[in-house]
C-alpha cells in the first residue's frame, strides 16, 4: 500500500463529483468499501451508480473530489488500478464470432498472460462459472445470462482483487440471477472485494454486507440493511399475524405491551410495528380470542420498504418544508 | 498531467487480434475478390491494348497500370476508386462497432490505454489493405510478366513500387476518415454512409465544382490565377492529390503538375522522361499532402476518442 491510512479500506471515495455541464451526474460521494466486503450501490436507473463506478476506473473524468483504489488514484494511475480491478459492465457484450474460450484470450492478452498461464486460468475460471462444456463455442448462441457468467469468468481469470458488477442481475431469469448471486458470494469466499451496483433490491440485498442508496447522484443512505432500517422504520419489529380470529382480534394485539401500531394488511392478515419481538404474545393472543393462527412471522426490513419509506418522507419533509 | 505506463500498451495484441478479424471476416472476403476480378480485368484489356500497339515505349511495363482499353478503365483508375471503398468498408465500424456490441468498456477496463485500442486498430486496418495491395500488385506483375514477356527494367520496377506506396498511403486517408466517423457517429450505418457520401463528393463532385467556383469568384481577365486556383481548390480533395502523384511516377513524362509557362519549357527535350527523383520532386507535395491527412484525421478521431464517453 503506498497510503498507510488506507490499509484498512480497497476502495475510497471522498467527495467524488461528476458533472456534465450544468447537470450535476454524481454529487460529493462518499464511501470506503473494506478488504472482503460486499458494497452495493443501490439506487433507480439515472442515479449516478454507473458513472460513480466509471469514476473509480479512470474510464471517466472525475470532476471534483477523489477516489483511490488500492491505494491507486484511477485518474492518474489507470493501468495499476486496471490491472487488479475486474470490472463486469452492465449488459456485457463479447464478440460473438468467437467463441468463450477465445474471447478470455484476448482479453488475457491484453492483461499481459502468458500462454500456458491463460490456458490454465481460463479452464479453471470457466470450470468456476460452469461453462467449461461451453468454451468452445460462439458467445453468438449464448443467452444473457450465460454471457454475464462468462463476465464473471473474465474476473476470476483476472485475479482481481477488486470486482466491480455493473447491474449484474439485471434481465436475467429468477433461476439465473441466484445462480448469478451464489456466484458473487463465491468471489467473495475466494477473498475478493466487490462493488456492486442495481436497481433490484430485494435481489441483491441477500448478498451486500453494506449498502449505499443512491438518488439524483447523491447517497442518501448508507450502512447495513439493519442499521438502514432502524434508521428509516424508526427502529423496531415488525411482526407479520396471519389469522381466523373474527374483528376483534386487532384489538387484542394492539393491547400487548410493546405493540406500537397494529394494521391490516389483507383480510385475516395483521401488521404490528413493535419494539420487542412479540410473537409469544401475539401467538397467545390469537389462541385466547380462539382464533386458528395460520402463520406468524418477524419480518426483515426490506431494503424495497427502507428505500421507499426514506423517500416518501424525503418528500413530506420537502413538502412541508416548502 | 502525467500518465503512468506506455501509451502503446497492449497495442500489439489489438493489433493481432484486428488483423486475424479482417482477414476472416466475410466482408473482407467480398472486397477481395471484388478488387481482384475488376483490377484483373483492367489489366487484360491493357495488356491486349498494348499487344496491338506495340510502339517504342520505354516504360512499356508501367503502361500495365494506366493503359485503358473500351470499356473497362485502366487498373489505376480502377485502384483509384476501389482503394477507398475497401478503406471505408474496413474502418466504417471500427469503434462504434465495439460500443454497440458492448464490448467497449470491457476492454478498456483491461490494463491498457484508449490509444492502444485505436492506433491498434488504425495500424491493422492499414495492414491489411498494404497486404491486399501487394498480393494485387504481384499479381499484375506477374501476369504482365507472362502475358507481355517483357521484363521490367530496374527504374519501372522502382516506379511500380513508388507507386503501390502511394497507393497505400491514400488508401490510408479513407481508413482514418471513416474511423473518425466512427468514433463520431454511434450508429455503424450513418457512420458508413457519411464517409461514402463524402467519398463520392470528394472524388467525383469536388473536382467539378472546384473549376466552377472559381470561373464564379475570379475574374476571367486572370486566366492564370483561374487554372492555379482551381488546381488548388481540386487539390483539396485525396482523390486529386493521388491522381496527380500516380500520372507524376507512372508517366515519367509528366514534368509538372501546374500550368506550363513558355519559359519553362526552354531547354526542355519535349517528351524525354524525367529521371525517378525528379518525377518524385514533382509529385512530392501531393504525396506529403496524402500523408499528412492520414495523420491529420487520424489526430482527430483520436482526440474525440479521448473526450468520448465509454458508457453505452
Amino acid at each position: 500500500m503506498k497510503n498507510p491510512d488506507m490499509s484498512d479500506t480497497v476502495v475510497e471515495a471522498r467527495g467524488l463529483t461528476k458533472r456534465y455541464g450544468d447537470v450535476t451526474a454524481v454529487d460529493r460521494v462518499s464511501f470506503s468499501i473494506a478488504p472482503g466486503e460486499i458494497f452495493g450501490l443501490l439506487g433507480p436507473n439515472g442515479a449516478g451508480k454507473t458513472t460513480t463506478i466509471l469514476m473509480l476506473l479512470g474510464l471517466t473524468e472525475v470532476s471534483d473530489g477523489q477516489a483511490r483504489v488500492l491505494g491507486h488514484d484511477p485518474a492518474r494511475e489507470p493501468l495499476a488500478v486496471k490491472r487488479r480491478v475486474g470490472y463486469l459492465p452492465d449488459a456485457v457484450g463479447f464478440y460473438d464470432y468467437l467463441t468463450a474460450a477465445d474471447n478470455l484470450h484476448y482479453t488475457g492478452r491484453l492483461m499481459g498472460l502468458s500462454s500456458a498461464e491463460r490456458k490454465r486460468r481460463i479452464a479453471d475460471a470457466l470450470d468456476r462459472v460452469g461453462l467449461s462444456d461451453a468454451a468452445e463455442k460462439k458467445v453468438r448462441a449464448f443467452s444473457h445470462g450465460m454471457k454475464q457468467r462468462l463476465g464473471l469468468a473474465e474476473i476470476i481469470m483476472k485475479e482481481a482483487r477488486i470486482a466491480i458488477l455493473d447491474e449484474p442481475t439485471n434481465g436475467l431469469d429468477p433461476q439465473a440471477s441466484i445462480d448469478l448471486l451464489a456466484l458473487i458470494r463465491s468471489l467473495k469466499a475466494a477473498g475478493v472485494s466487490i462493488l456492486l451496483s442495481s436497481h433490484l433490491l430485494d435481489r441483491v440485498q441477500s448478498v451486500c454486507d453494506r449498502v449505499a442508496l443512491f438518488n439524483a447522484g447523491k447517497i442518501a443512505l448508507m450502512g447495513t440493511v439493519a442499521e438502514l432500517g432502524r434508521q428509516v422504520l424508526g427502529g423496531g419489529y415488525a411482526v407479520e399475524v396471519e389469522a381466523d380470529a373474527g374483528d376483534g382480534i386487532a384489538l387484542r394485539l394492539g393491547a400487548i405491551p410493546g405493540v406500537r401500531s397494529v394494521s391490516e394488511t389483507a383480510p385475516g392478515r395483521l401488521r404490528m410495528l413493535c419494539d420487542r419481538d412479540v410473537r409469544p404474545e401475539a401467538a397467545a393472543a390469537v389462541v385466547a380470542a380462539s382464533g386458528r393462527l395460520k402463520n406468524l412471522a418477524l419480518d426483515e426490513p426490506s431494503l424495497e420498504t427502507i428505500y421507499t419509506r426514506y423517500f416518501q418522507s424525503a418528500e413530506e419533509e420537502a413538502r412541508n418544508a416548502a | 498531467m502525467r500518465r503512468e505506463g506506455s501509451a502503446l500498451q497492449g497495442l500489439g495484441v489489438v493489433v493481432l487480434k484486428e488483423l486475424t478479424d479482417h482477414l476472416t471476416s466475410a466482408r473482407m472476403r467480398v472486397l477481395e475478390w471484388l478488387v481482384v476480378l475488376t483490377a484483373l480485368a483492367a489489366v487484360y484489356g491493357a495488356i491486349t491494348q498494348i499487344r496491338e500497339v506495340t510502339a517504342e515505349d520505354p516504360f512499356l511495363f508501367l503502361r500495365l497500370f494506366t493503359t485503358a482499353r473500351d470499356p473497362l478503365p485502366s487498373f489505376v483508375s480502377f485502384l483509384g476508386f476501389l482503394a477507398p471503398l475497401m478503406a471505408i468498408g474496413l474502418g466504417f465500424d471500427a469503434i462504434n462497432g465495439e460500443h454497440n456490441r458492448r464490448t467497449l468498456s470491457r476492454i478498456l477496463s483491461q490494463p491498457i490505454y484508449r490509444d492502444a485500442l485505436l492506433f491498434g486498430k488504425f495500424l491493422a486496418g492499414l495492414g491489411v489493405l498494404a497486404i491486399s495491395f501487394i498480393a494485387l500488385w504481384l499479381l499484375v506483375i506477374g501476369l504482365g510478366l507472362i502475358m507481355l514477356g517483357v521484363p521490367p527494367g530496374g527504374e519501372e520496377m522502382a516506379r511500380a513500387l513508388l507507386f503501390l506506396l502511394v497507393t497505400i498511403a491514400y488508401a490510408g486517408v479513407w481508413l482514418a476518415l471513416a474511423m473518425l466517423f466512427s468514433v463520431i457517429f454511434r450508429s455503424a450505418a450513418t457512420a458508413a454512409l457519411v464517409t461514402l457520401g463524402l467519398w463520392l463528393f470528394l472524388s467525383v463532385i469536388w473536382p467539378s465544382l472546384a473549376s466552377a467556383l472559381v470561373q464564379a469568384f475570379v475574374s476571367p481577365d486572370n486566366p492564370v490565377l483561374q487554372i492555379t486556383a482551381a488546381q488548388d481548390l481540386a487539390r483539396l480533395s485525396p482523390s486529386t492529390l493521388f491522381g496527380e502523384t500516380v500520372l507524376a511516377i507512372l508517366h515519367p513524362t509528366t514534368r509538372t503538375l501546374g500550368p506550363v509557362y513558355l519559359d519553362q519549357l526552354q531547354g526542355a527535350l519535349m517528351g524525354s522522361p524525367l529521371s525517378l527523383g525528379e518525377s518524385v520532386m514533382v509529385a512530392w507535395p501531393q504525396i506529403v499532402g496524402m500523408i499528412a491527412a492520414n495523420i491529420l484525421l487520424f489526430v482527430a478521431g483520436y482526440i474525440v476518442f479521448q473526450r468520448q464517453e465509454v458508457r453505452a
